[in-house]
């Protein structure tokens, strides 16, 4: 996960100014993608490929709008376990499916002694509670602590500038 | 929504094959052809069900710098503080939780030197303590909703 980050270099940087909108809409999107660049089919496939092998583009997919698909709830659980479990602990969360994100993140002593997040996405906060109920168990003892930080209200979202897409 | 629908938007969280017929690829099994998913794929987008088909780039691999940070802003000066955060095109994204740290925003900059600066901004601005919660480590990431 350290390799030094992919250098943006010029043609990088215009496939990702050309994909900012998402990959174009037709049977062949690659070659539109191309003709966008001036580029050929070939030599966008191939690009890609590269970024997807050096981590630059996590995959090509479909991004659902949880909120418009009825998945309103979302809560950020987060979990105190031991600095030398915390890698096992977060491997296995991270693996169930109703949750989105993993880290592990900085504690803040002594207002914040959690270093383990997921956030976890469900159709109500009920369901919420049960998912957060079942992360428990699996962590078991391994866990001093937790809470469960419900979004009241998105203040701001935007998509990220430049070439930047999360 | 109907069960292609769901068919769809299963299928191609997993991602989009490498390829010049992309979607003829999948049309097989998802018992379909491929200028249906096409136009399926142009119609979610439009209707707000999907919010993004394409490629999902990782800013830090490609040297950008993110960070999560969380402040506590009192309850009264909330919303002022909220438009001093947002007006920094460095913040991503921004939700008010139910906690004490009652503000959790994303920090994206293209170097990451940058966002120790915004940090300072924001506290200069604000008179709250910013805290930061840069990821040390990743788990999997990528989210999939069966719909």
């Amino acid at each position: 996960m350290n390799e030094v980050a992919d250098r943006l270099d010029d043609a990088t940087r215009r496939l990702v100014a050309a994909t900012q909108e998402g990959l174009p809409l037709c049977a062949r999107p690659y070659e539109a993608l191309a003709a966008r660049l001036g580029a050929t089919q070939e030599s966008v496939l191939e690009r890609l490929a590269q970024m997807i092998d050096n981590g630059s583009i996590r995959r090509i997919a479909a991004v659902p709008n949880h909120y418009a698909l009825g998945f309103r709830a979302n809560g950020m659980s987060v979990w105190d376990v031991a600095d030398e479990a915390a890698t096992a602990c977060g491997r296995e969360i991270g693996e169930l499916p109703f949750v989105s994100h993993c880290y592990l993140r900085p504690r803040h002593l002594p207002e914040w002694p959690y270093n383990l997040f997921a956030m976890v996405h469900a159709r109500c906060r009920e369901q919420v509670e049960a998912q957060v109920e079942r992360i428990a168990e699996i962590l078991g003892p391994r866990s001093r602590g937790h809470d469960v930080l419900y979004s009241k209200r998105i203040l701001k979202k935007t998509g990220m500038r430049l070439g930047r897409e999360i | 929504m109907d069960e292609l629908d769901r068919s769809i938007v299963n299928t191609l969280q997993d991602g989009l094959p490498l390829c010049e017929e992309p979607f003829a690829a999948l049309a097989a099994a998802l018992e379909t052809d491929e200028q249906t998913i096409v136009s399926r794929l142009a119609r979610m987008l439009d209707e707000g069900i999907l919010s993004r088909f394409g490629p999902l780039y990782n800013a830090e691999r490609m040297g950008g710098a993110l960070s999560l940070c969380a402040l506590s802003a009192a309850p009264e000066a909330f919303d002022a503080i909220a438009e001093r955060v947002n007006a920094h095109p460095e913040v991503a994204h921004n939700y008010e939780r139910e906690h004490a740290l009652n503000m959790w925003f994303v920090l994206a900059t293209e170097d990451a030197d940058r966002i120790a600066q915004v940090v300072a901004e924001i506290e200069q601005e604000t008179g709250c303590r910013v805290l930061q919660f840069p990821k040390q480590k990743e788990f999997f990431v990528g989210l999939k909703l069966e719909v």
